[in-house]
């Protein structure tokens, strides 16, 4: 009888092995449709140290825009009045964030074509650019920012967040970069201590200090700052720029181990 | 009409035989059935004016404005159909934010009118569209210099120092050149402007009509804008009371 599986010739034989991968010979090829430039920052920019007080906001950032560890640009601001209610505060990329507040700009300058007396609210903004800067971080291009919002909504304070990936959070104090670390548990600390909200002389207090021990700490820092604030009687207004108070005499004594 | 019959009108992209495009004349005669529109330039700034009639009591006030702002420093007023003029707005409104966006400053007026009138020609020259129903006035003052021009569904612009479309153009232009704009700032001049448009307008194919005014000049800082109600109060009193003296010494007269 005819056996068709008897002594047949191998299928495959010096070739591939069926069932796993094949590495053809010949120049390898690799992807080239993808870029890498927007994998980091170039100019950046450092800490943002914002907190809400009993009647507004402040945000205060100082004016360096370093390249890399190079102090590179002494006056750069990077806090932005965006109406007469909303301020924005920037870290990261210098360059990212002048296309931001670009953007913001025209936006505001096409809601007051509407000339429907209708103004952009505080949480609308931070609402709005969590979306931006989630959806550029899909896009895998982002915009490489600590972004930092605040205002006065229904006569509250609010402080919000957003960072690169687009993650957004609020809150009472909010510190981005070198600050989270720094300043932030300061800030917390003493909010905590106190019963009431913070008072504005007491939050300005509570911010230079901040500044000043992020200047002593940070290596990307810089003793010149400005200082946004919204109040509900005072309005909006950004002063600076302004001084670090610093003191380095106790540097000699402190010797390293 | 002569252009009827004849098979020339049906296109915006075909001469007539004596050398005229009928379906930009129809949108000039469209334009002609709209409410009157003016513009008036002063030594500080611009006033536009505009006659809206108000098509139904059931309207709610200040719906449907003649008057929109394109930029922070620009003002247009458009006679015409309304639905054509706010896509030109539009346009209008993207151009001035593209302007800015590459060279970091406000469009100068000139720029934009040229982006403006050249968009509304392009839609005189092809069979597929129709021209734009509506004439615009565009306005603004930047760096002390007051600037107008006026853009015609034709895609023709000329600069002016006080210019009318819509309904009673002509009244209104017979009124404006009694005026003495060169010497004349934009305070006295919306009073003017007022007065202009209460004149102009025909009690009896129009009843009802809202004033809408406008200004671009030193006192708004540069700034195109609504005129605050108290110079708005002021400019229809007076308007209001040139006209009943007006009567008043029609019927001496008789």
């Amino acid at each position: 009888m005819f056996d068709p599986m008897a002594n047949a010739p191998p299928l495959w034989s010096n070739g591939p092995t069926p069932g796993s991968f094949y590495n053809f010979p010949g120049p390898q090829t690799k992807p080239n449709d993808h870029f890498t430039h927007s994998q980091s920052p170039v100019t950046t920019a450092t800490s943002i140290v914002a907190l809400a007080y009993d009647k507004g906001i402040m945000i205060a950032g100082d004016l360096l825009a370093s390249y890399g560890s190079l102090a590179r640009y002494r006056n750069c601001p990077r806090i932005m009045e965006v109406n007469d209610n909303i301020l924005l505060g920037a870290g990261g990329d210098y360059a990212d964030f002048q296309y931001v507040k670009s953007f913001i700009e025209q936006k505001i300058i096409d809601e007051e074509c509407l000339d429907d007396g209708i103004k952009l609210k505080p949480k609308s903004l931070y609402c709005w650019l969590t979306r931006v800067m989630y959806q550029r971080r899909n896009k895998f291009d982002p915009l490489w920012n600590n972004l930092v919002i605040g205002g006065i909504q229904d006569g509250t304070p609010f402080l919000g967040t957003v960072d690169k990936l687009g993650t957004a959070y609020t809150d009472r104090a909010i510190c981005t970069g070198y600050g989270a670390h720094i300043a932030l548990p300061m800030i917390r600390d003493a909010i905590e201590k106190k019963a009431q909200p913070l008072t504005q002389a007491e939050a300005r207090a509570l911010i230079e200090k901040s500044l000043e021990v992020l200047f002593y700490r940070d290596a990307r820092s810089y003793p010149k700052y400005q200082l946004g604030i919204i109040d509900q009687d005072e309005g909006v207004k950004i002063e600076g720029p302004l001084s670090v108070s610093q003191n380095w005499n106790i540097a000699t004594i402190i010797k390293s181990v | 009409m002569s252009s009827i019959g004849t098979g020339y009108d049906l296109s915006a992209s075909q001469f007539s035989p004596d050398g005229r495009v009928f379906q930009v004349e129809y949108a000039m005669k469209a334009v002609e059935n709209s409410g009157t529109v003016i513009g008036l330039k002063g030594t500080d700034g611009i006033v536009l004016a505009a006659e809206k009639l108000i098509l139904s009591k059931l309207h709610e006030p200040s719906t449907n404005r003649r008057i929109f702002n394109i930029d922070r420093h620009i003002g247009m007023a458009f006679s015409g159909l309304i639905a054509d003029a706010r896509q030109i707005v539009e346009i209008a409104r993207k151009e001035a934010a593209n302007y800015r966006s590459q060279y970091g400053t406000n469009i100068p007026l000139k720029y934009l009118n040229d982006r403006v009138s050249m968009y509304m020609h392009a839609y005189t020259l092809y069979s597929a569209v129709r021209p734009y129903g509506c004439s615009v006035i565009l306005a603004s003052y930047d760096e002390n210099e007051p600037q107008m021009y006026l853009i015609d569904p034709s895609g023709v612009s000329y600069g002016f120092h006080g210019c009318a479309t819509g309904k009673a153009k002509q009244s209104a232009k017979t009124e404006i050149e009694k005026l003495k704009l060169g010497n004349m700032t934009c305070k006295d001049i919306v009073k003017e402007a007022a007065k202009i448009i209460y004149i102009v307008h025909d009690e009896l194919k129009d009843k009802n009509f809202e004033l809408e005014l406008s200004w671009v000049c030193k006192d708004s800082n540069g700034l195109h804008v609504k005129v605050p109600e108290s110079v708005y109060a002021d400019a229809e009193r007076a308007a209001k009371q040139a006209m009943e003296a007006d009567s008043e010494s029609d019927t001496e007269d008789m």
